[in-house]
């Protein structure tokens, strides 16, 4: 099979991230969409390193990994705070930002 | 500098003989030097009254005749000087003071004093001076009569820069002055609504003329590069014959709107408004001269487009008639008399409109117009006077016992005004008709018959005034209709010597000035070096156009004669026919003012006015509404939920997503 | 690993290109990449956040796989280190902290936001895929020394020699600390204020000045609540269930000893009375069997305690006719607080 059929299953894992995102409610089920996004691109880096030859790819799926873990520790604390004050976990009921 | 260009055109011009047209000057020395005090001394009362205000009051009148009479003297010592000054060096030019100077835009304050200005001067100053001492008395219970003698000042020294100026810009600067000076006299008694109406009405109608003198200017400027008399004047200015003509007819309306000429005629009845001194003033004898000085100076200017001096006999022609018909009905002895200016102006614009055949005339009629309408006016002022301000004459009658010297004044300044025989009237007034005449061709035939037509009409409604007034019943004795209860009737009596005086030197300048200036041509000949004078084919002979003259002159007098004083002068004016009831409308001049001028002009105005509220506002206001409910429309996008942002921010990124593929594969 | 397709076995074969994988690896793709789609759309639609956690989680895993078979085996092992045991756990804790039984209600609050997000997804996925199937990716390089779709040749130096010899850690050691040694740096200062921001949004600032032991006792003494101190943690307690409360000396429910939270949530097992009267039950069932044979009656077994659990708050329970059989074995007879045992097994919710 064509080695590029992992860019397929990058782009299809991100579009059901993305699409999480929009369709959930609960905070944490939202941050894990992301995680699955960033996973996806993750992927796709992978592939291309292999395309090119070299371990650039890798490098930045590696750097992505890092990134991805520190937000994860900030954005639950987020959501952790939030809970505490506010007793609710959903992401619509933060909407005072309106007009 | 420019006395330098001055004298250098003048010589040059004398070099090659050219006399006659065209104005070249000398600078002026010796007494001429003096020229300017002539305007300055009105100039200082003026601004002493003015400026001292209340504190001036107790010699205000004083102050303000004395310098009227000390710039006569001036002008007296001036005109010696010129008797004694050749021809040449009649012509006296006096630079004060560079005004503008920038790049090739030169104006200059300097005063050009020849033959025509000195005659303007003497009767400015002279019949002002009368005025002067006849306000000290005729205002002598009006409160405010200092500030009355700062107006008369000024007013004086605005006409005296008029004449006096050596260049378009400065004439205009005292054209300008003498409107003002209008407006303020007219308006004197600011707590009369009719009156300060009236001193708009003349303000704004004279500004349609000062545009046609600024047009002018400009013209001027663009087409020759300057405006000082020498150059302008001097017969070697180079032109299309079409710009002659523009500029022509642009000084043409200027001279109509100061003038009360057909068709900015109708403010004059109604400058009636002001005080009897104002009216005898500016309104007989100076002010609305000032076009016909306007025209006659521009004597070069005229020559040149014949076009334009045909359309100022017609406008002369006109006016005549008109003056003499709407005179004809008038009841209130202003009025009439204000009429008769108009009409006796016409007679004057229509001689300046003839050319050199009619200039000198047009002066010599303007000066002994200027003593019998001043005395005149002194005259119906007297009257006033002595019948409590009356001034329908339907409410005189037989005034003749009660004020004589006012009756025998008034009475030669008529004679006088009618052209009767040997008096000044029927020397300029025919020579007029004569030169109408000489033009030759249709228009000849035309404008003298026109002019013999208006001399009957002239004698008509003077022989009406006279015979109303002095004649007759007297009607003022029975209480009129719808009296109050505690009227009395009036007890006429002679006015006061400050007065009666200036009436009788009048009367005398009405008899005798017009006798003198013909003997031996004295006044054509002084006035010729300036405009020219030329001789005309006539196909009457003099003879014949005197006879014809005082048989219209007896015509006239005749119908008033029967009319009024054969039978009774109705203490009512009875309705008349439609040509009466027309004439005592002014002939509808109001009303086809207001029709075509006022009423366009107020839809104008309204119709701007609605497009500014509702098209500029509206727009304005539209969009900013437009704005605000757009932005309260789009506002509702950010509904606070971070989903839904999520949302346009994936859209988006797809559309970025799309070009960009697009891109690529294009 | 990856292998050229004209396959030859074995050796070190310098400069191949890379057109198509492995047989293997295709099985391994098209299978795992199914377990990771599913997964990945169970983390989307499960209806309990813990369900969608365990299904990220298994995309991870698949996705780690994919990475060793591609070659990244040092990525492949963190994938599973550090994404799926540190990232997921972490979501797994907060998902208790948050609560775990909190669920979704299904209908969407907002106008038009599922079928939005559906088309756009839709749309997006279709760019995508069209994006890079368009894409001319040429043939891939490998790590076998072929050339890149863009025409690079392979690494040269330390790096190709390296990635030649499938010394996957050295060369990525050995490009990270070279060439993206200062994006290194940055991202160690990240994690550092990563770690910071935690503890910074979690801590609590006290509000009022903590009560000293002092403070505390003197209040006790005034208000004449728990002045004896509370027994140690395991005097009274029964079981070693977290929501089995301990029974007080007089046979009553100690409130104090189960976890507040559960106390809230009404998650407290009361079997106070229960393992008495299954005793009680079973004594007398035994009675009757026994008589039912004609044996003597054993010696009473004393019942287990913690029969069936029961949901449901501790002091109430359905009245049973057999409540007042058994006085003398109940103890101190404890009013109507009887925890029915037959009709409980019912009321499991």
């Amino acid at each position: 099979m064509n080695p590029a059929n992992y860019l397929y299953l990058a782009a299809l894992l991100f579009t059901v991230g993305a699409a999480g995102v929009l369709l959930r409610r609960n905070a944490i089920v939202v941050f894990m969409c992301v995680e699955l996004m960033l996973n996806a691109t993750n992927l796709a880096f992978v592939t291309f390193a292999r395309m090119h030859g070299n371990y650039d790819g890798q490098v930045i799926a590696f750097f992505t990994m890092v990134v991805a873990a520190a937000e994860v520790v900030v954005g639950l604390s987020i959501i952790i705070a939030i809970f505490r004050s506010r007793r609710t976990a959903s992401v619509d009921d933060a909407n005072l930002m309106k007009w | 500098m420019t006395q330098t260009l001055v004298s250098a055109a003048s010589g040059a011009l004398l070099a090659t003989g050219e006399g006659g047209p065209g104005l070249h000057s000398v600078p002026a020395t010796g007494v001429f030097d003096a020229t300017w005090l002539v305007i300055a001394l009105p100039l200082l009362g003026a601004a002493v009254l003015l400026l001292g205000g209340r504190r001036t009051n107790r010699f205000g009148h004083w102050l303000g005749t004395l310098l009227a009479v000390g710039s006569f003297f001036v002008g007296l010592a001036l005109f010696s000087a010129m008797l004694d000054a050749s021809d040449a060096d009649r012509s006296v030019n006096q630079h004060l003071w560079d005004w503008v100077s920038v790049g090739s835009f030169q104006a200059e304050v300097g005063l050009h004093l020849d033959q025509l200005s000195m005659v303007f001067v003497l009767l400015i100053t002279g019949v002002g001076s009368l005025i002067h001492i006849y306000s000290i008395g005729y205002m002598e219970h009006d409160e405010n009569r200092r500030r009355f003698f700062a107006y008369l000042n000024l007013f004086l020294a605005s006409m005296l820069l008029l004449v006096l100026a050596n260049n378009y810009l400065l004439l205009y600067v005292g054209w300008e002055g003498v409107g003002l000076a209008s407006y303020l006299l007219i308006g004197f008694w600011q707590h009369k609504p009719s009156a300060a109406t009236a001193a708009k009405k003349a303000f704004l109608m004279n500004r349609v003329g000062d545009l046609g003198l600024a047009v002018a200017i400009f013209l001027m400027f663009t087409t020759f590069g300057t405006f000082s008399f020498d150059q302008v004047l001097s017969g070697n200015a180079q032109a299309s014959g079409g710009t002659f003509t523009g500029i022509d007819l642009m000084l043409l309306l200027a001279a109509c709107g100061k003038s009360a000429q057909f068709p900015l005629q109708a403010w004059l009845g109604d400058a009636m408004e002001g005080p009897t001194p104002v009216s005898a003033l500016i309104h007989a004898a100076t002010m609305v001269t000032a076009g016909v000085y306007l025209i006659t100076r521009s004597a070069e200017l005229f020559n040149a487009s014949p076009d334009a001096q045909l359309v100022v006999t017609i406008v002369g022609a006109i006016t005549v008639l008109f003056g003499a018909i709407v005179g004809c009905a008038k009841d209130d002895i202003k009025k009439a008399l204000a009429a008769s200016t108009m009409s006796q102006i016409g007679y004057m614009i229509l001689a300046a409109g003839l050319g050199p055949i009619g200039y000198a005339f047009a002066i010599m009629h303007l000066v002994t117009h200027g003593f019998f309408k001043a005395g005149l006016f002194l005259g119906a002022g007297s009257v006033m006077h002595g019948m409590n301000d009356e001034v329908d004459m339907r409410r005189y009658g037989g005034l003749r016992k009660y004020m004589p010297i006012t009756f025998v004044t008034f009475g030669l300044g008529y004679l006088a005004i009618i052209g009767f025989p040997l008096l000044s009237g029927y020397f300029s007034k025919d020579k007029i008709i004569e030169a109408a005449f000489a033009k030759g061709g249709t228009s000849g035939y035309v404008l003298g018959s026109v002019t013999l037509v208006a001399a009957g009409l002239t004698a008509y409604y003077m022989t009406r005034v006279m015979l109303m007034t002095f004649f007759g019943r007297e009607r003022w004795k029975e209480a009129p209709v719808g009296a109050p209860a505690d009227w009395h009737e009036p007890h006429p009596h002679e006015s006061p010597k400050s007065m009666t005086l200036p009436m009788i030197v009048l009367a005398f300048g009405s008899v005798f000035a017009g006798g003198l200036f013909v003997l031996h041509d004295s006044f054509v000949n002084w006035l010729t070096p300036v405009t020219g004078f030329s001789e005309g084919d006539s196909p009457f002979s003099e003879y014949a156009v005197t006879g014809m003259a005082v048989a219209m002159v007896a015509l006239g007098a005749l119908v008033a004669y029967v009319q009024y004083a054969r039978r009774e002068v109705p203490a009512v004016a009875p309705q008349g026919s439609f040509i009466t009831v027309a004439a005592r409308k002014d002939l509808y001049q109001d009303a086809v003012n207001e029709g075509l001028v006022m009423r366009p002009g107020q839809y104008l105005t309204r119709m701007l006015v609605w497009l500014d509220l509702r098209g500029i506002d509206g727009f304005v206001g539209g969009l900013a509404a437009f704005i605000g409910g757009t932005s309260s429309r789009v506002r509702k996008v950010q509904t606070g939920f971070a989903r839904s942002y999520a949302l346009s921010m994936f859209g988006g990124t797809a559309l970025v997503v799309a070009a960009t593929l697009m891109a690529r594969m294009a | 690993m990856s292998m050229s397709a004209d396959g030859v076995a074995g050796g070190v074969v310098l400069a191949e290109q890379l057109t198509r994988t492995s047989t293997g690896e295709a099985v391994q793709f098209w299978i795992l990449a199914a377990v990771a789609l599913l997964g990945a759309l169970g983390t989307v639609f499960m209806k309990k956040a813990v369900h969608s956690a365990l299904c990220l989680a298994s995309t991870m895993v698949c996705l780690a796989l994919f990475y060793m078979a591609q070659g990244a085996v040092f990525l492949g092992i963190v994938q599973i280190v550090v994404y799926t045991g540190a990232v997921m756990m972490l979501f797994l804790f907060v998902l208790m902290l948050v609560g775990v039984s909190s669920v979704d209600s299904l209908k969407e609050t907002l106008r038009g936001q599922r079928v939005a997000a559906v088309a756009v997804g839709l749309g997006f996925g279709i760019l995508l895929v069209a994006g890079i199937a368009n894409a001319s990716l040429g043939s891939f390089a490998g790590y076998s020394g072929g050339t890149s779709p863009s025409g690079a040749p392979a690494p040269s130096g330390t790096e190709g020699e390296l990635i030649a010899q499938n010394r996957n850690v050295e060369g990525l050691a050995h490009i990270i600390f070279t060439r993206y040694i200062w994006a290194f740096e940055i991202t160690s200062a990240l994690l550092i204020t990563a770690a910071l921001g935690a503890m910074v949004l979690a801590h609590r600032e006290r509000l009022t000045p903590r009560k000293t032991q002092r403070e505390l006792s003197e209040a006790r003494v005034r208000e004449n609540i728990n002045l004896a101190p509370l027994p140690a943690p395991g005097v009274y307690a029964r079981h070693n269930a977290v929501d089995i409360p301990a029974l007080l000396p007089d046979g009553s429910i100690s409130e104090l000893s189960v976890n507040q939270t559960l106390r809230a949530r009404g998650q407290v097992r009361d079997v106070s009375r229960e393992p008495v009267h299954r005793v009680a039950e079973l004594e007398e069932s035994g009675e009757v069997w026994m008589e039912q044979r004609g044996d003597v009656p054993t010696a009473r077994h004393e019942g287990e305690e913690g029969g069936e659990p029961t949901e449901g708050g501790a002091p109430d329970g359905e009245p049973d006719g057999a409540a007042d059989q058994d006085p003398d074995e109940a103890g101190t007879p404890h009013g109507d607080s009887v925890a029915a045992g037959a009709g409980s097994k019912e009321s499991r919710s």
